[in-house]
Parts: C-alpha cells; structure tokens; sequence
C-alpha cells in the first residue's frame, strides 16, 4: 500500500477517525493494527520478517536488561563488600553476558537483512569469480524478494538494542508497545530511522483531538502530495529515458539527466518523509526531522549533516565511533603515530573509520558496486576535502571572500554539482557505464541538441510539464528560504483566514489538476522504498 | 582530579597551540576540535591514563571543555 495510492488515503481515513473516536487508551494498540494491517497488505509473507526482527530484538533486549538489573541490585547489596577488583571483574562478566546477547540480536537482525538483501549479489559474484577460475560449475540460489522497508526497520531495531545493551534507557517490557515502534506505518517504508527514547515519549502517550495540529499535520502531508506527484513523479519517465536509453542520450543529456534526477530525488524522498511527519503529527506523535534544506548545503560534508539525516546520525553513532574508539583502531593510531608521525596517527583510524562508514552507507541504499562506489566516492570527496582545509583557510586570509552571498551561492552551486555528478552511480546502476557515460560530457559536445525543441519533448514532456516542474522548482525553493524564519506552516497560520484558506485551496487544487495519477495511472513507488 | 586536568590540558594544547584549551567552552561547538581531533584525543587519553572512553560517551558535552572532559575521564576511571 503507497502513500500516493486511493487505498492508503481511505486506510488513513479510517485510522484517523477510529484513533480520535476510540478511547484514548486504545489509540496506540489501534496504530499497531494498522501498521501490520498496512505492512500486510505489501505482502503476508513480509509479516514474517518484521515479527522475527520485533520478537528477537525485543526479547533479547529485555534479558540484557534482566542482567543489567542484577548487575545493579548486586552493586547496592553484595558488592559493597566487595573489593574493588572483585567489582571489577563482576561487572566484566555481566558485561560480558549482555554483550552475548547483543552479538545474538545484531546475528538474527543483520543476518536477515544480508540473507534477503545480499545473497543474490554475493552468489552471482562468486559465479563471475568461478568462471574466472575455469570452471564450468555456476551456484544457484532463490531470488529473495526483497520486503518492503526492511532496511529501514531493522536499523531501527538494532540502533535500539545497542541502546538499551550500553544502557542509554530501559527496555520496553511491553513486546506490543515495542512491535508498534518497529512497525509505525507512517515511517515502516521510508524512515525516518527513529530512536526509542525519542519516538516512544509521544507514540505511547494518549492524544486529545485538537483540531490545530491535526490541520497542521494534513497540510504538511498535502505539501508532501505536491512534491511527489507534482513534481517527482512527473519526472521518472523523463529521468528513466535519459538513464536507460544511453546510446541515444550521452554528452549534454547527462548533465540533464543529473539535474533532473537531482529534482526528483529531491522531491520524491522529501516528499514521502513530509507526508511521514504530517500524518504522524496529526495524531499528536513527533517524528524526527531527516532535512534540513540540504541542497542550501555550502560543502559535501554539510550536505549529509542535513540530507538523510537519521541514517546519518545511525551510522556516526553506531559504526562510526564504535569502529573508531575500538581497541585495534587505538592500536593502529598508537602505532601510526609513533612509527609514522603525528598525522598519520590522527588520520589512521578516521580514514579507517570512514572508508568502512561509506562502504557501509553505500551497500545500505542496495546490492551493487553502483552504489558501494558511490559510497566511497562520497568518502573519497569528504576527506580530500578535509585535506584541502589549510588551503582553504589560506585563500579566506588572502581573499575575504567568505561570508559574501556571490561566495555561498558558489558553495552551493559546486555542492550541487559533486553531488550531481556522485549521483550517477545511482541513476545508471552500473559502474563502467557510469564512467563512460560521465566521459560523454566531455567527449560528446552535443549542447546544441538542448536548443532542438524537439529532441527535448522526446523524454516525454510536454511544454506544460516542464512548466509545472520549473514551478514546482520555484515553490520548494521558495518554501525552503521562507523556511529559514521558522515554520512555514506557522507563519501562514498567523496570516488572515482568507489568505490561509486560499493558499492551501491552491495548493490542494494543483494537486489535484497536475498531480500525476487518475484512470492508468500506478502510484509509483517512492525512491527510497527500494532500499 | 587537578592532575587529571593538567594530562589532559597538555594533550589538548599540544593538539591546538593556539587556541586556550583551558578556558574554552565550545571546542566541538565551535568547530575547534573535529572528528580526527575527537579520536586522536580518546587515543592520548588511553596511552596516559589507560582508560577508553566509549563510543557512547562521545557526545558533544563531554568533549566541548576541558571541564567537561576531566569530568568525563574522571567518571571513567571511577567506574574502572
């Protein structure tokens, strides 16, 4: 079921009306019913893996809390008689046994996830690999199809055991209140990827029918609409053509293809993540924000402190700094600095750290060499440019250029385009290809084709779709500066009733009249459901 | 404690002779002390007093001051 499909819209209609009717007590047992109810209807079978994923990680949660307890309880009692090594090397072994347990959760968790994700690519490699070698022997196995949100759930299961394993907050005894933090529909498929300690205070909490935030809610989820059926899906055939069709469509079309990919994706995931938050606050719970204007972003490391932030933050927080502070990373900089000097040892275990982050980051979004080399690509960038960072200082001493608007806009325009360009990993999912097709910009100069009106409503857009889209273009743009004063809901909020219920009529109405959908029309899939 | 604050000063300083570690309130803050400087930091900090700091300890208050950070490893070697 696709946020942008009839039947999700009465699914939502019902949820609403049923949490708001129902007594306040049963409002969070009702959204666990319709996030299963809504998982289910993307495929029974995928109920199995998200049980599996709530069931593992929630019990075994609660026994690393079990030791946790007993660890204390002994601490207060026992242990105060004890000697200090003696405390020592008691909590050593409870520690121990939690990290057991962790170890077992992250196996039934991560292993899932790689059994369903990765085993296809992993076989057909060791087949390339095994025909290099000569042999005529090829491995078979069953294409696993891959449930939806899995990714994204999982993550979020796992970033909760590792919590309540270094004891950031307490279990949740209650493997209902826990399975409905796993499955929340609204973030189930796209994320945000929430934190417990986060989520669980207004998920769990009754809410009053306020009429304010349930508008509130609706028209961020209407603004959501608009970005992904005004714009985003009004481009994927555009985009689709330009990536797949690469005889036809080299040289100029790339760059073309880079920036509409760039707009789509844009609108698509914002899109989704805004329809997430909006229903979410409709019913009074506050999920995370996962963007922060992020093409404003002036540098690529600024770009993913505020693009996909909760995965981000995931992988600093989890992977990042464990690897990191782990003790053969500490030996490796002891090592390096001693043997090698200061900087080697500074640099070693970050480098390290990082190189496995963006393996890791690209191998999340899918299983490919596309997108494990778009991953290091990003790493490579984020530490030249690290290393770049005493040239830059001297060029800001030497010119004093730094705060003015012609420089930032020139910071945001190059991140753009890095981005733009990493971005093609992605949009042609093959490596050599990519390469090549990169190499057209150069090679092939074909910009006079861009002046053929012809050859441009060949992607299968017509002169008012393009306009819709430059318009679509300029209202997230405005929307995004606007934005920079605060809320923009809350600002049209103060404004007179006339003028509120006008701009949201229109906008509704734009939906409605340039929304891609009606008779033959498939709610396409969000981007990042995929992943 | 005093002596604790002064081990870590001295790698602090020798990391960043420029800035005054002593008083600073907003090393990460300010951007003073980065991602390298964070684990180089954990790293010196092990080698001198033989004590790790966590993954789930590195946040920004307990790295934003010297304070802050002497707190942090005092705790650590507390809880040894």
């Amino acid at each position: 079921m696709l946020f942008t499909s009839y039947g999700f819209l009465l699914f939502l209609a019902v949820v609403l009306i049923l949490y708001y009717g129902l007594p306040r007590r049963f409002q969070w047992p009702l959204l666990l019913i319709a996030s299963y109810v809504f998982y289910g209807a993307s495929g029974i079978g995928n109920l199995c893996y998200i049980l599996a994923t709530t069931l593992a990680t929630g019990l075994l949660a609660c026994k690393m809390q079990d030791v946790s307890d007993a660890q204390s309880k002994w601490l207060k009692g026992k242990g105060k008689e004890a000697s200090r090594e003696e405390r020592k090397a008691y909590k050593q072994r409870m520690k121990k046994k939690r990290w057991r347990l962790l170890l077992l959760c992250l196996a039934v968790d991560v292993g899932m996830l790689a059994v369903v994700k990765y085993t296809g690519f992993a076989v057909s490699n060791l087949n390339v690999l095994i025909k290099a070698l000569g042999s005529g022997r090829q491995l078979t196995f069953f294409d696993i199809a891959l449930p939806m949100g899995i990714s994204f759930y999982v993550f979020q299961a796992v970033g909760y055991g590792i919590d309540v394993y270094r004891g950031k907050y307490r279990a949740e005894e209650n493997l209902f209140r826990f399975a409905l933090f796993v499955s929340f529909f609204p973030q189930l498929i796209q994320g945000p990827i929430s934190r417990f300690d986060q989520l669980s205070p207004s998920l769990f909490a009754p809410h009053k029918f306020q009429t304010r935030t349930i508008s509130l809610g609706l028209q961020r989820v209407l603004w959501g609409f608009f970005k992904k059926l005004v714009v985003a899906d009004r481009l994927i055939g555009a985009v689709g053509m330009l990536t797949k069709d690469t005889q036809t469509y080299e040289g100029c079309w790339v760059v073309v293809g880079m920036f509409l990919y760039a707009v789509e994706l844009y609108a698509d995931f914002t899109g989704g993540i805004d329809i997430t938050i909006g229903i979410a606050q409709a019913m009074g719970i506050t999920v995370q924000e996962n963007f922060i204007r992020p093409y404003f972003s002036k540098s690529v490391k600024e770009y993913w402190n505020r693009w996909h932030i909760s995965m981000g933050s995931w992988f600093t927080d989890y992977i990042f700094y464990p690897v990191s502070v782990c003790k053969p990373m500490l030996d490796l900089s002891s090592f390096s600095r001693k043997h090698l000097g200061e900087q080697a040892g500074r640099r070693a275990p970050v480098y390290a750290s990082c190189f496995l982050v963006w393996a890791a980051t690209g191998i999340w979004h899918g299983a490919g060499w596309n997108f494990l080399v778009w991953g290091l690509s990003n790493c490579a960038v984020l530490l030249v440019s690290q290393e770049l960072e005493p040239l830059y200082r001297n060029f800001h001493e030497r010119f004093q250029v730094a705060g003015t608007f012609g420089w930032r806009l020139f910071g945001v325009a190059r991140t753009c385009f890095i981005l733009c360009c990493l971005r093609t990993f992605d949009c042609y999912r093959d490596v050599p290809l990519t390469f090549r097709m990169l190499g057209s910009v150069l090679t092939s100069w074909n910009w006079g084709e861009l002046f053929s009106p012809g050859r441009i409503l060949e992607l299968g857009l017509s002169w008012a779709d393009y306009g819709v889209v430059l318009l679509g273009i300029l209202l997230m743009l405005g929307v995004s500066l606007w934005q920079r004063k605060g809320s923009v809901r809350g600002q049209i909020a103060q404004k007179p009733y006339w003028v509120r219920f006008a701009l949201w009529l229109s906008l509704f109405f734009m939906v409605i009249v340039w929304g891609s959908y009606g008779i033959g029309y498939e709610a396409s899939q969000f981007i990042y459901n995929q992943f | 404690m005093e002596e604790l604050r002064e081990g870590l000063l001295e790698i602090l300083e020798e990391m960043h002779p420029d800035t005054d570690m002593a008083s600073c309130k907003g090393l990460v803050q300010d951007k003073i002390l980065d991602s390298f400087d964070i684990i180089t930091l954990i790293t010196r900090i092990r080698e001198a007093f033989d004590v790790v700091v966590p993954a789930d300890r590195i946040v920004p208050e307990n790295f934003n001051s010297l304070d802050a950070l002497t707190k942090l490893v005092d705790r650590l070697l507390e809880e040894e």
